[in-house]
């Protein structure tokens, strides 16, 4: 039985649908299969993240209404055999999701895949509800930021009050993966550092992605950046995440400050 | 603390950081978890029972943390009631 992971945050434009390509992909990479489910009814944009957006055919709700079969649904990647797609439906409304589709949806690839990542919506309605209805781990994007830090938090309260694994009165477990994170403006102190975000949020720590010009470069080419630009260093930083979410013990690597030749002259003073 | 520190202008993470614990405290008593305002109303109406309390002198503070939550209610019970109660 394979687990399901949701990524979720609250707040929109943190970086969900980024994390869960590059997740989904690097967990694929290692050999893994994995699927990512797009719960953006409306607003999908996983498939254009992940360079599939001209072979959807069939979407999530086609599968939950019946016009469709799951495997029909299903777009398998180009580059990594065990990473597929089940994209989201542009046209229809998010009423078309039911919980009892959902539910059918999710336990039928539990079956077939090790991973099954679900990539919330935005907000706290309904779509983003049924992303992590299911889930067994949550992945909590957060940017070092006032706003998506407080609705990370208001998240956090959802996932253990509204997931089937609360109801049951067991612990869900979620991380935390910081996103944009930019070292030199949290040294400054004109940023939330790493330790700030943890103490206020209190959940573990899954990874920091640095803020990095490479993230919008493999979105721009409809790539995961883990296969965009695997030496980048936020390619690196979702690797060491995803080596983390399959249970390995390795301590979080903080991103390196950018610094130029100035910097570099400057940098013990600066210290 | 070197004497740079004199001539920079002060940094706004702490008070983001500040501002966010006073808010997140806040909101999580208030709607954070049912169990918590339950327990609330439940542990003040057992010590109204006994003593008067003034709903404007009871602090509710509730703390999370990775394993457990602790829940802190700090209630103000003046002189002349513990008398009353004696």
């Amino acid at each position: 039985m394979g687990k399901v992971l949701v990524v979720t945050s609250g707040k929109g434009g943190v970086g969900k649908t980024t994390s869960t390509a590059a997740l989904g992909a690097a967990l694929a990479q290692t050999g893994a299969k994995a699927v990512v489910i797009d719960f953006d009814v409306g607003l999908r944009n996983l498939d254009l993240v992940m360079g599939a957006e001209r072979r959807v055919v069939y979407d999530l709700v086609n599968v939950i209404q019946g016009d469709a079969k799951l495997p029909q649904a299903l777009i398998r990647d180009k580059r990594v055999e065990t990473l597929y797609l089940l994209p989201a439906s542009q046209t229809r409304d998010k009423d078309n999701l039911t919980p009892e589709g959902v539910e059918w949806v999710i336990t039928e690839l539990k079956k077939h895949f090790d991973w099954v990542i679900c990539d919330s919506p935005a907000g706290i309605e309904r779509g983003a509800t049924l992303a992590m209805r299911h889930a067994d781990v949550a992945v909590v994007v957060t940017n070092p930021e006032v706003s998506s830090v407080r609705d990370s938090d208001r998240i956090i309260g959802l996932l253990d009050s509204k997931t089937v694994k609360a109801e049951r009165g067991e612990r869900m477990e979620k991380h935390l993966l910081l996103t944009r994170y930019d070292v030199t403006r949290a040294q400054r102190g004109d940023m939330l550092k790493v330790e700030d975000v943890l103490e206020i949020l209190s959940i573990p720590l899954l990874g920091i992605i640095p803020e990095s010009a490479d993230v919008l470069k493999a979105s721009n080419v409809g790539a995961p950046v883990t296969l965009a630009d695997a030496k980048s260093p936020a390619a690196q930083a979702y690797f060491e995440a995803a080596r983390r979410l399959a249970g390995e013990e390795l301590p979080v690597s903080m991103p390196e400050e950018k610094r130029g030749l100035f910097g570099k002259i400057f940098s013990r003073r600066a210290a | 603390m070197s004497i740079f520190n004199l001539f920079r202008k002060p940094t706004s993470a702490p008070m983001a950081r500040e501002r966010l614990q006073v808010l997140l405290a806040h909101e999580r008593a208030a709607q954070g978890s049912d169990l918590v305002a339950i327990l609330r109303e439940e542990i003040l109406a057992a010590i109204a029972k006994h003593v008067q309390v003034d709903a404007e002198k009871v602090r509710i503070k509730v703390d999370r943390d990775e394993h457990v939550s602790i829940l802190e209610i700090d209630v103000e019970i003046p002189r002349d009631a513990q008398a009353m109660a004696a």
